[in-house]
């Protein structure tokens, strides 16, 4: 025999659908986004992504090369991921090197630092756009109103952050708000915004394109919004607002980073528990802590710092909830 | 459609030889009979160099309860009772004959009539299966008289047969519900008698329609035996699996048998065995092959006397392919790579399944993602991601308490794993060695 | 400036509640400890190697403390100075042991020992022993993925990528037994420490008989007892066809190297004797003096197959004799 013959152990088949793979179909997951956001912002919006992805790229590449030393990881496309991801959180008006420096506290602190893919304990892109919130606050929060035209009276304030300024004035007038605000134009993204969270419809493409090639399952994004609803629905009846019963829960399901983080972040696999049942611990604490902070926080969005939070409790969730054995009741 | 309840895969089948009649191999010049091709002691040869034995003659006994009788696939002479490697290179006890002609035990019956009538008790059935060298087929090779004498105290329910074949590539058992259907099903009534129960199901996958359709055509005619058409989903074949899959009900962690939730489950193959050894006297020397690959010329199902050597087999189906880089005996996701192509058939090689050119070398490994597929694969509901590497660390105790010892080795994990890790390699290691240290504390306790 | 001192005194007082509780839980936790523990822990290396069979230099420390009779206790890594430190300062009496080496009792280089095949699975030797025979034709020799590279705490062993096998640094090895326990092939073994790192040793652990072992591996111990019959010292013995040199016993006079037909018996630190005039070079000596071994011992074949007789350094020489000629004429018909 020519060849020598090759040994190893069972199994001897291999899945397609390799790490780069997966990263490969997050980011085709995450195009029908980018597009709407080039609508709806015009071409700035492709110009941020463009800078946000190459900068993550090339300081994982720096770091992995200078410091980290060991095969090359940027192949495996994730910096990419985590580029698109963190300026889908940003403005479209933002300054570029905020995208610079979000990017670096992205990559540099939030992934390479822990050891790169897989053992960041905390989604990168969200640790990058909380860090530029809390260090940039005006223009992380000075969103353009859409090239399109946007909802009467809210250019430059978010749907969420226009209710939270309203609330704060008085319950009606937020109720007011919400009650204005047509869920067509939250579903197309007629709204101002992060880049990639003001299109319902897009985000939900991706997700069942996500569902498809069998990248994600469907629990958390599903419960994440769920709990929201739910909780949503609670709040409308105690407030006594019937007409708000089903208007508040959708509201709060489609407007700001609701959908891109349930769908896109909270599903992120490192940052995530490893069994069903973790997951969905994982996502019921998502949702009401967002809940927690739209209703009575200081901010008007807390998808982000709901995710961060409860990525901070995967260790825990991992050493005592167990997947379901075999055999055992 | 049933199925089981935790994990699976779905490798895309490959059943290239599903079609193909079995074929009889011509008998082979010399045969090597390893001693231990069953789980359990190695039987004690009875001949020694120079002895003349006739097909079907036992060559070895069974060394206690658990173990097997072997009995010569051929007629001639044996010329050696030495070492010799076996697929793995490892050096093992085996016979060796050399074939002369083909002259059969006076009391066996060569011929193909069906003989339906079984009026043998259950002790001379077992006794039977036992004296003929039964063991299951699928690749287990567990004595199956071991498996048919329930313990005092245990009660049988229901008999599953395991028509699964879920591992990619083989067709063998396929094969042989086609064109042995009855016999097996006459097979399936005697191990009912054998074990006492009134229900027997016939599991077999949604992929082998014309089986299903074969034997549910053929079962209405025998009370008590059901067919039961599953969902494609590895490891289907899994006993554990299969009994969930059909009953509902989960065997729990090892030490617990199958026979704890009232389950005796045998082989499609076994079963047709047991038929012959039964009615025709017939003992276990010779199985179907299936030699099978992308590459392969022509994928076959061959019908070969034990300790016919491989490459034998391999030249029948139109010999190694010239990009030819792994040799598995058995199918991909369980089945064992060879070093060497000459060690013999088997009763547990159920197939050999030919890897070319790219399939056969693994991918490259990178980090874990922390994907959690191999958690959601794992048919045992297992973490095997965290399973390898604490047995990377040595840290035993801990894989005890993650129930390392429930690990069937079904490869669903490593072989849904993005970053292509070694995750079996390592979670097999893990096992063997935190089952050695329980089986040593077992010890060490009856002291 | 109300809310400064607010502040300030908030801080203050849960300072100061902090700190009862510390003391309170401090007390109620307080282990009472031997104190000589803590001085025999300073005494040993600190390297927490597990070489003296506990999880560390603290286990061992209270072992040494806790048990009167520290005979059976050994710090490998300190050797005999530590135990008998340890000892003294304990009013006990510790084991005397010499230094020793670890040793890679396997010859079977890349070019000595050809692959037959590729193995393809996790890197580790113990994956792929359990698996199946290994990448070459000896099911005994070293696999070469380097268990005990990594199991090495003290940076002392190295693959050799030229040869494939693993290489002992005697200067930084403290016999701590890691390599000793990782290797599933039983390959290395802790032998005395001669002066200068000087050694002599049997590089192959092969039970195999001389022909399978020729096959597979020229490097080979083929068991023809030729070192056994030259030993003065009675130090070689030659179990399950494989020669086997007692480093205690071993007094380096290097006279089995030279007649060694395969080159099986490594010598480090010295050079070899000059040889003697009838000796001739290795490899064609196996097929030379087979021949003639066999014409003389023909007679004494069955007895060879007995292991149990090969033991006894007495029947040693009729071994001798013996082995080759059950091997030579399988390896004649192999050369051509």
């Amino acid at each position: 025999m020519a060849n020598k013959l090759i040994v190893a152990p069972a199994p001897h088949v291999q899945t397609l659908q390799s790490t780069q793979v997966i990263m490969r179909d997050v980011i085709i997951a995450l195009i029908p986004a980018l597009v709407v956001s080039v609508v709806v912002f015009g071409w700035s919006a492709l110009g941020i992504t463009a800078l946000s992805v190459g900068a993550c790229v090339l300081f994982e590449y720096l770091i992995q090369r200078f410091m980290v030393g060991g095969k090359p990881t940027v192949n495996n496309l994730s910096a990419v991921v985590t580029g698109m991801l963190l300026a889908f959180n940003l403005p479209a008006s933002i300054p570029w090197w905020i995208v610079i420096i979000g990017a670096f506290v992205a990559i540099a602190i939030a992934k390479m630092t822990f050891g790169g893919l897989g053992k960041n304990p905390f989604n990168p892109a969200l640790v990058g756009r909380v860090f530029l919130l809390i260090a940039y606050p005006v223009q992380m929060t000075s969103f353009p109103a859409p090239v399109t035209g946007g909802i009467d009276g809210l250019s430059g304030a978010t749907p969420l952050a226009a209710v939270k300024e309203a609330a704060k004035m008085g319950g009606d007038q937020a109720d007011a708000i919400i009650s204005s605000l047509g869920v067509k134009d939250l579903f197309i993204g007629n709204m101002p915004g992060s880049l990639g969270e003001v299109a319902a419809l897009a985000l939900l493409l991706g997700f069942a394109y996500l569902l498809w090639r069998r990248v994600i399952t469907w629990h958390i994004p599903v419960i994440v919004l769920g709990t929201m609803a739910v909780f949503a629905i609670i709040v409308a009846l105690f407030n006594g607002n019937p007409t708000l019963m089903w208007q508040l829960p959708l509201f709060h399901v489609l407007a700001g980073g609701a959908m891109l983080g349930a769908i896109f972040m909270a599903t992120d696999y490192s940052t995530s528990p490893m069994c069903t049942k973790g997951c969905v611990i994982f996502a019921i604490g998502i949702g009401i802590i967002t809940m927690l902070i739209r209703m009575w926080g200081a901010y008007p969005e807390g998808m982000s710092f709901a995710i961060l939070i409860m990525n901070s409790t995967v260790p825990l969730i991992n050493k005592y909830i167990k997947p379901k054995r075999f055999g055992v009741k | 459609m049933k199925t089981f309840p935790i994990g699976g895969v779905h490798p895309s089948d490959n059943k290239l030889s599903k079609a193909t009649p079995i074929e009889v191999l011509p008998l082979p010049d010399v045969v090597n009979i390893p001693l231990a091709q069953h789980i359990g002691a190695p039987a004690v040869a009875k001949v020694a160099k120079g002895d003349k034995v006739l097909t079907g003659q036992l060559i070895a006994e069974a060394a206690s309860f658990m173990s097997a009788n072997i009995c010569s696939p051929v007629s001639g002479q044996v010329t050696a009772v030495g070492m010799v490697p076996n697929a793995q290179g490892l050096k093992q006890m085996m016979i060796t004959i050399k074939r002369e002609g083909d002259e059969w035990m006076e009391d066996i019956d060569r011929s193909n009539d069906l003989v339906k009538e079984c009026n043998l008790s259950d002790k001379e059935i077992i006794e039977k299966i036992k004296n003929a060298g039964i063991v299951g087929m699928g690749g287990a090779t567990f004595p199956t008289h071991v498996k048919l004498s329930i313990p005092a105290g245990k009660k049988a329910e229901a008999l599953i047969i395991n028509g699964v074949e879920c591992e990619p590539y083989l067709t063998s058992d396929h094969r042989m519900m086609l064109e042995h259907g009855e016999e097996m099903i006459v097979g399936v009534t005697i191990i009912m008698k054998a074990i006492g129960v009134k229900n027997a199901y016939i599991g077999i996958e949604n992929n082998k329609p014309d089986a299903i359709a074969h034997l549910q055509k053929i079962a209405v005619n025998y009370e008590g035996v059901h067919v039961v058409p599953l969902m494609v989903k590895y490891p289907q074949g899994g006993e554990k699996q299969l009994i969930a899959a059909i009953t509902g009900r989960q065997v729990p962690p090892p030490p617990a048998l199958p026979i704890d939730v009232g389950a005796v489950v045998c082989n499609a193959s076994t079963t047709y065995a047991v038929y012959r050894a039964v009615q025709k006297n017939m003992p276990l020397i010779e199985r179907v092959v299936t030699i099978t690959g992308k590459k392969v010329k022509e994928p076959k199902n061959l019908l070969a006397r034990m300790g016919t050597p491989i490459e034998t087999l391999i030249e029948a189906a139109g010999g190694l392919p010239e990009d030819a880089g792994k040799v598995i005996n058995g199918g991909p996701m369980m089945g064992r790579a060879m070093v060497n192509l000459a060690s013999p058939v088997t009763k547990g090689c159920s197939g050999i399944t030919i890897m070319s050119g790219e399939d056969a070398v693994r991918k490259e490994a990178s980090q874990c993602i922390k994907c959690a597929k191999c958690v959601a694969a794992c048919p045992m509901g297992l973490e095997p991601y965290y399973l390898s590497k604490m047995a990377q660390k040595k840290k035993y105790d801990e894989l005890e308490a993650l129930m390392i010892t429930s690990c069937i080795e079904c490869g669903c994990c490593q072989s849904s794993c993005p970053a292509y890790l070694p995750l079996l390699d390592w979670v097999r290691l893990g096992k063997q060695k935190t089952m050695g240290i329980i089986r040593a504390r077992m010890a060490a306790a009856k002291k | 400036m109300e809310v400064l001192l607010f502040t300030i005194l908030t801080l203050c007082a849960l300072g100061v509640l902090s700190a009862v509780i510390l003391y309170f839980v401090a007390q109620k936790f307080k282990v009472e400890e031997d104190p000589r523990i803590d001085e025999v822990e300073k005494m040993l290396p600190g390297a927490n190697c597990g070489g003296c069979g506990f999880a560390g230099c603290r286990a061992m420390a209270e072992a040494l403390v806790k048990n009167d009779d520290i005979s059976s206790l050994f710090c490998p890594v300190g050797g005999a100075a530590t135990m008998k430190c340890a000892a003294s300062y304990l009013g006990k009496t510790a084991a005397e042991k010499g230094p020793q080496v670890a040793t890679v009792r396997c010859g079977g280089t890349c070019e000595k020992r050809p692959h037959t095949n590729e193995y393809n699975g996790a890197r580790s030797c113990a994956v792929a022993a359990s698996l199946y025979v290994g990448e070459t034709g000896c099911a005994f020799g070293c696999v070469g993925l380097g268990d005990c590279v990594d199991v090495c705490a003290f940076d002392a062993l190295h693959l050799n990528p030229q040869t494939g096998l693993p290489e002992v640094d005697p200067d930084k090895c403290t016999a701590c037994g890691a390599c000793v326990k990782a290797c599933p092939k039983g390959i290395i073994e802790l032998r005395k420490k001669f002066p200068k790192n000087r050694a002599v040793y049997v590089s192959c652990v092969s039970k195999e008989k001389g022909a399978a072992v020729m096959k597979a591996c020229k490097a080979g111990c083929i068991g023809c007892g030729k070192c056994v019959k030259t030993c003065p010292f009675g130090a070689i013995t030659l179990v399950d066809n494989v020669a086997y040199i007692d480093s205690e016993k071993c007094k380096l006079c290097r006279k089995c190297v030279s007649e060694c037909p395969t080159g099986a018996i490594k010598l480090v630190g010295m050079d070899p004797l000059p040889k003697a005039p009838k000796v001739a070079p290795a490899t064609p000596k196996v097929v030379a003096a087979a021949p003639a071994a066999a014409a003389a011992a023909k007679p004494a074949a069955e007895t060879a197959a007995n292991p149990a007789a090969t033991a006894a350094p007495a029947a040693a020489p009729k071994v001798a004799a013996v082995k080759p000629a059950t091997t030579a004429p399988a390896e004649e018909k192999k050369a051509e």
